[in-house]
């Protein structure tokens, strides 16, 4: 990844929205820019979060506002340049790891002598190389998890948007997998969707906090932090930063 | 260049890729290997080929190897979506139960044959499992790639009449149903899920398809106990003419189909 880019950002949004059924709109007005590195999208359950995640990967169209992906290329050659996997996370239980993530690398459209070694090495970087001749239906919801991992990195994405990747895994895996999005976070724009601070605080060089479909804040896990006082709930400083921001008072009990 | 070409070892250890090489030797290594094409040539030799390979070796025997995954899975998946097997087993299932009643029911006189009736749901069945939310678990994963699209669509569906045709052909030939009656709805309904399917979603459409016939055409047909109208010669024209509108639909809407939407 070293040809030069032609374009600031590798994600650039202007007064986005996204209408999801008749009048809801689940993302509001949102303008932002990203470029390389792993940038934490957090935010309460209903904030948008998967409407923005499905937009950036292409399959809504945005109602209303600008989008402009990768410099703006055209829809297919944009589609090889991303890496994405959704929340329900669905897949082929009769296919072997390395059928579904050669399945989905022939999806992407990857020429097929690449194939082979690139499926070999994304299912080594997930760790799954000893089960990528197991069927799906075997593994377990962390490993299923990783081998979605897998297929979204198969094509080296310059855009990378996962959705909720940690949830099923353990608290190794979790560790393993803040490695990995480090790594991946050096030459790509990688976008992950979490309920979990310590994701963010661990591996993430940019948080974005979406309430309401509206963005509330995007800047440093630092500067998340320190909008944080100790009169604020949570356990963490970026937690405290979290409720502060989103102004939900301290109440016993309540959800 | 003049320089001094390095020493044997020192090359091994370069090519082994050792750290404990100064970083001004390696540097200086480095960059003679640039320039001088004799120094390359001898990295290339056997020996040097072999030591990495000895090391390598015993690595190899407990890493995972590349096994091919079974071809005829991937040439399959190609065309046939990887979630319609189930649903073109019951295709086939379906077709040869119908056939068996007509066969049973055929003594009697002023019978229906199911076979036409059934004709035009299957395909529908086929293309909703194909692309439908409802009945493809990865329809997001698929809907978000560069082939998602028209072109990938018409494939499952061209996989999906190959099943459902020629077990309709068989069907047709054994109960003696004319090709023009069953074909001709047949390739309508098809084509009318995937044009309904680029406006509301494959899944409704199949739905709305199959409740349309469902009450249109078989409750009156077995509540009268007579073949309907659809049937008949005259029908032919509207069929043929309903076949038309819906590719022309397709044609219209084609970028629908690389959206969720078209999978609702």
């Amino acid at each position: 990844m070293t040809t030069p880019t032609t374009y600031a950002w590798e994600i650039s949004a202007h007064d986005l929205a996204v209408r999801v059924g008749r009048r809801r709109m689940a993302v509001d007005g949102v303008t932002l820019t990203m470029g390389r590195g792993v940038h934490g999208l957090l935010g309460p359950n209903g904030a948008g979060k998967t409407t923005l995640i499905r937009t950036l990967a292409t399959v809504l169209r945005p109602t209303s506002g600008t989008l402009t992906l990768l410099g703006g290329l055209d829809l297919r050659e944009l589609r090889r340049r991303i890496g994405y996997l959704p929340q329900e996370f669905g897949y082929y239980r009769r296919f072997t790891v390395r059928e579904f993530v050669e399945y989905m690398a022939w999806l992407k459209e990857m020429p097929s002598r690449d194939i082979p070694a690139a499926v070999q090495r994304a299912v080594e970087r997930v760790g799954l190389a000893d089960r990528a001749d197991d069927r799906l239906k075997t593994l377990s919801g962390g490993m299923v998890r990783r081998a979605g991992i897998a297929q979204a990195i198969v094509n080296d994405p310059e855009v990378l948007l996962l959705d909720e990747p940690t949830a099923g895994l353990d608290p190794a895996q979790r560790m393993r997998f803040r490695e990995l999005l480090v790594e991946l976070g050096t030459d790509a724009c990688v976008i992950v969707s979490t309920h979990l601070v310590e994701d963010v605080a661990t591996a993430c060089t940019d948080v974005v906090l979406l309430a309401d479909g509206k963005l509330v804040f995007q800047g440093t896990p630092a500067q998340l932090a320190a909008a944080g006082t100790d009169g604020h709930a949570g356990d963490s400083s970026i937690e405290r930063g979290y409720t502060a921001l989103l102004a939900t008072p301290k109440r016993q009990g309540s959800w | 260049m003049t320089a001094h070409h390095p020493g044997e070892q020192l090359l091994l250890r370069y090519a082994r890729g050792d750290e404990n090489i100064p970083a001004d030797e390696l540097w200086a290594v480095e960059s003679h290997l640039e320039t001088c094409a004799a120094c390359r040539g001898r990295l290339a030799p056997e020996p040097v080929a072999d030591a990495v390979w000895l090391e390598l070796a015993p690595l190899l025997d407990h890493t995972p190897q590349m096994t091919p995954a079974r071809p005829w899975r991937r040439r399959l998946a190609a065309w046939v979506s990887p979630s319609a097997g189930p649903w073109l087993a019951m295709i086939l299932l379906v077709t040869f139960v119908a056939v068996l009643l007509d066969r049973i029911t055929s003594l009697t006189p002023g019978d229906v044959s199911l076979v036409l009736l059934v004709a035009p749901v299957l395909p529908v069945l086929g293309v909703a499992a194909s692309w439908g939310r409802a009945l493809d678990p990865a329809y997001e994963l698929a809907a978000a790639t560069p082939r998602a699209g028209l072109p990938l669509v018409l494939r499952r569906t061209a996989a999906v009449l190959a099943v459902v045709v020629p077990s309709l052909l068989a069907a047709g030939w054994s109960t003696g149903a004319s090709l023009a009656q069953w074909l001709l709805p047949c390739l309508a309904f098809t084509a009318g899920t995937l044009a309904l399917g680029g406006l509301v979603g494959v899944t409704r459409a199949a739905i709305t398809l199959i409740a349309v016939w469902a009450v249109a055409i078989v409750a009156p047909t077995v509540a009268l106990s007579r073949t309907s109208v659809a049937f008949a010669p005259a029908a032919i024209p509207v069929w043929a003419a309903a076949l038309a509108l819906g590719l022309l639909v397709i044609a219209l809407r084609r970028t629908a189909f690389t959206r969720l939407r078209a999978n609702r």
